[in-house]
């Protein structure tokens, strides 16, 4: 079966600046895709240029079988997008904003199905309520019931959980499973490690470049980092930052809490930059698997340096 | 609690703040620049308030000394200026009524042979006094023309007409607005100026509002055409126009007792052109601008001239060729002259239609630049 997302070598400028960089990325029906990347990278630009709302200045591309360039009425009929900005009306009802939408898709059995909707979503005794008065919670909430009132195929979800409490989080993302499993596919951005973990695959994308894809294992373990976790008392670990960070090798100093994760790309070369420490006394050392987040710190880091070294 | 001091160094930020914004906004800086520049140009040398050169049609049935003086003199008074020579006296009521001229005279067989007798024969002028400043100098002035045209050929055995009561017996109609009520023309008037400026704002914040929201990505995002957009948003305001004219209608009658001469059908036509005619310039305005506060500016940017140079404020036919050619150019000129046309002189659809169809043209290239002007994507 074809890929539901198929872009090759995506690029878009604007003005002078590349914000995405011959970009390619597969995502398979049903599949829940985690999009991460720094700030700017690219992330909004290349959702919007797979639902028609940007035009590539390079690359080609089908989304759900059509030509991203030449098929976006067709696309627009079959994608649910949910912008990272709170997009409905603010001055209309929640039941208003999802007939709306329902009216805009010419769905049959509009009212049954907004108001199927409204009871999902544990909104219907509050379908009156002007979507404008809602917190940022049932906001997201209302966003996605909008974006999936017409069983769309493909869901772009773009940083849908920022500023939402963690509670709300893990049933949005329960509704995200939820809708895989029924055959959805889902290419969702975030910047939430531990949401990074609950997507099937994930790619990480840093100034407009694709660094990384598969699934979490497969992004750690390419990224070959290794890392010792040591622990100590306060005051140690706070000056141990700043002189392991100095050393040779040593790509990365984390502290989290007490234990302070020590990363570097060479194995051989971070073991010889910790030893000195490792005969300290109050210091309790020992391996550990570098994170998701240390994977990616590392990730941009180095991409940093590319930047630099060619002169960018 | 003390309370803080004024500082200066805080009043600077705010000013330098204030500052650096206005250079980024080009438009109010354009506005700042371009409004007293197209104020003064139009009232400087646009507006007129005591018109000249209006068009008026002669329907001569004497060929004398005496009719020909007048034609001359009324082509050579800086108020009239001959346009048409009528064949009868039909054709003279269908130009006034078309308002293709201002005035039309109609000199009588005998004229000159009557005036010779001494009979005071009648010559008969007649002014569309729709707008009453329009005609009110002119007419004035008509009876010092005629007297001029006459006294050099009053001598001899006719010297005693030129000391007597006038050889001509000079009739004046105020057609269409017998006792000259401002009223009669400035509520009609009214009636467009309204709807231009409601309808227009109303619409031009149509997208805006969408844009600024943040709504817009949304709108993008769901199947929808441009002109299901467009004319989506236009419609409500049919009906919110409706209502004002609905307003305007009944003050005119009953308080101004403006009379309502023609059908109300053929303003119903005009109307439904004009208001669509002015949402769809609203709607050109909100793709183009790219704030609220710029599509306020566009709209006022568009009043101005509308207001001005549309023979509401100021009589059309004062105006120098440059002038009514803009003028022609807005919907509003033509409104004034269908709803004035409908209302006081009781124009049928086909006698307005000259004015209707330069309407529709005005709504179609609106539409047209709107549509190319509606970005489907965000690039």
């Amino acid at each position: 079966m074809s890929p539901v997302i198929e872009v090759r070598g995506l690029t878009k400028r604007f003005g002078d600046r590349t914000v995405v960089d011959r970009f390619d990325l597969q995502v398979a029906r049903g599949q829940i895709m985690g999009f991460l990347g720094p700030n700017g990278s690219g992330k909004t630009t290349v959702i919007r240029m797979l639902c028609g709302l940007l035009v590539p200045d390079g690359g080609e591309g089908s989304c759900l079988g059509h030509d991203i360039r030449t098929g976006s009425w067709a696309i627009k009929q079959r994608v649910g997008y949910m912008t990272q900005r709170f997009s409905l009306y603010e001055d209309l009802t929640i039941r208003e904003n999802l007939d709306f939408v329902a009216r805009l898709h010419g769905l049959p059995e509009r009212q049954a199905k907004v108001a199927e909707a409204l009871k999902r979503l544990g909104l219907a005794g509050r379908k009156e309520q002007l979507a404008g008065t809602l917190s940022g919670g049932w906001k997201q909430r209302l966003a996605l019931a909008a974006c999936v009132l017409h069983a769309p195929d493909l869901l772009l979800l773009d940083e849908p959980t920022a500023g939402v409490d963690p509670k709300a989080r893990r049933e949005f993302w329960d509704e995200i499973h939820a809708l895989a499993a029924g055959g959805m596919t889902v290419l969702v951005s975030t910047h939430y490690m531990d949401e990074a973990e609950r997507c099937h695959r994930i790619a990480y994308l840093a100034y407009g470049k694709l660094l990384a894809t598969g699934t979490v294992e497969e992004v750690v373990a390419g990224s070959g980092l290794s890392t010792w976790h040591v622990t100590g008392p306060e005051r140690r670990i706070t000056r141990l930052v700043e002189e392991l960070a100095r050393r040779p090798g040593v790509a990365m100093v984390a502290p989290f809490g007490a234990t302070l994760h020590v990363s570097g790309p060479d194995a051989a070369a971070l073991d010889a930059a910790v030893a000195p420490f490792r005969e300290e006394a109050d210091l309790a050392w020992s391996r550990g698997t570098p994170t998701l987040e240390d994977a990616f710190i590392h990730l941009m880091t180095r991409a940093d340096d590319d930047r630099r070294g060619n002169g960018a | 609690m003390t309370r803080p001091r004024f500082a200066w160094h805080r009043l600077v930020a705010v000013v330098v703040k204030e500052f650096i914004q206005m250079r980024r906004d080009r438009l109010t800086f354009a506005m700042i620049v371009g409004i007293p520049i197209i104020q003064l140009l139009l009232f400087g040398y646009a507006i007129n308030s005591d018109p000249r050169n209006l068009p008026t049609a002669v329907l001569s049935q004497d060929n004398s000394a005496f009719s020909r003086a007048i034609v001359t003199a009324l082509q050579s008074s800086s108020y009239f200026r001959v346009t048409v020579l009528a064949q009868d006296a039909e054709e003279l009521d269908a130009m006034l009524a078309r308002g293709e001229v201002q005035f039309a005279v109609e000199i009588p067989t005998g004229f000159g042979r009557n005036l010779m007798r001494g009979d005071r024969p009648a010559l008969l002028v007649m002014a569309d006094a729709t707008d009453p400043a329009a005609t009110g100098n002119a007419v004035g002035a008509l009876e010092r023309v005629v007297d001029g045209a006459m006294a050099p050929l009053l001598d001899g055995p006719l010297a005693a007409f030129a000391r007597g009561a006038p050889a001509v017996d000079l009739r004046i109609q105020r057609r269409y607005n017998p006792e000259g009520i401002t009223q009669y023309n400035i509520v009609p008037g009214l009636m467009g100026t309204i709807l231009t400026m409601t309808m227009i704002i109303m619409t031009a914040l149509a997208m805006t509002r969408e844009r600024e929201r943040g709504t817009m990505e949304n709108l993008l995002a769901m199947p929808v055409r441009p002109t299901e957009v467009m004319f989506g948003k236009l419609a409500p305001f049919i009906l919110v126009g409706a209502i004002q004219v609905a307003v305007i209608l009944g003050a005119a009658t009953t308080l101004f007792g403006v009379p309502m001469v023609g059908e109300p059908g053929v303003l119903a036509v005009g109307l439904l052109v004009f208001i669509v005619a002015n949402l769809a310039v609203g709607f050109l305005f909100s793709t183009i601008a790219r704030n609220q506060l710029q599509a306020m500016q566009m709209s006022f940017f568009f009043f101005l001239p509308s207001i001005l140079m549309s023979g509401f404020m100021f009589p059309f036919r004062g105006m120098p060729d440059w002038a009514q050619a803009i003028g022609e150019a807005l919907p509003l000129t033509h409104f004034l002259r269908v709803v004035r046309g409908v209302m006081l002189k009781g124009n049928s659809l086909a006698e307005v239609w000259p004015d209707i169809w330069p309407m529709m043209v005005f709504l179609l290239g609106a539409t047209v630049l709107a549509i190319a002007r509606y970005r489907q994507t965000l690039d």
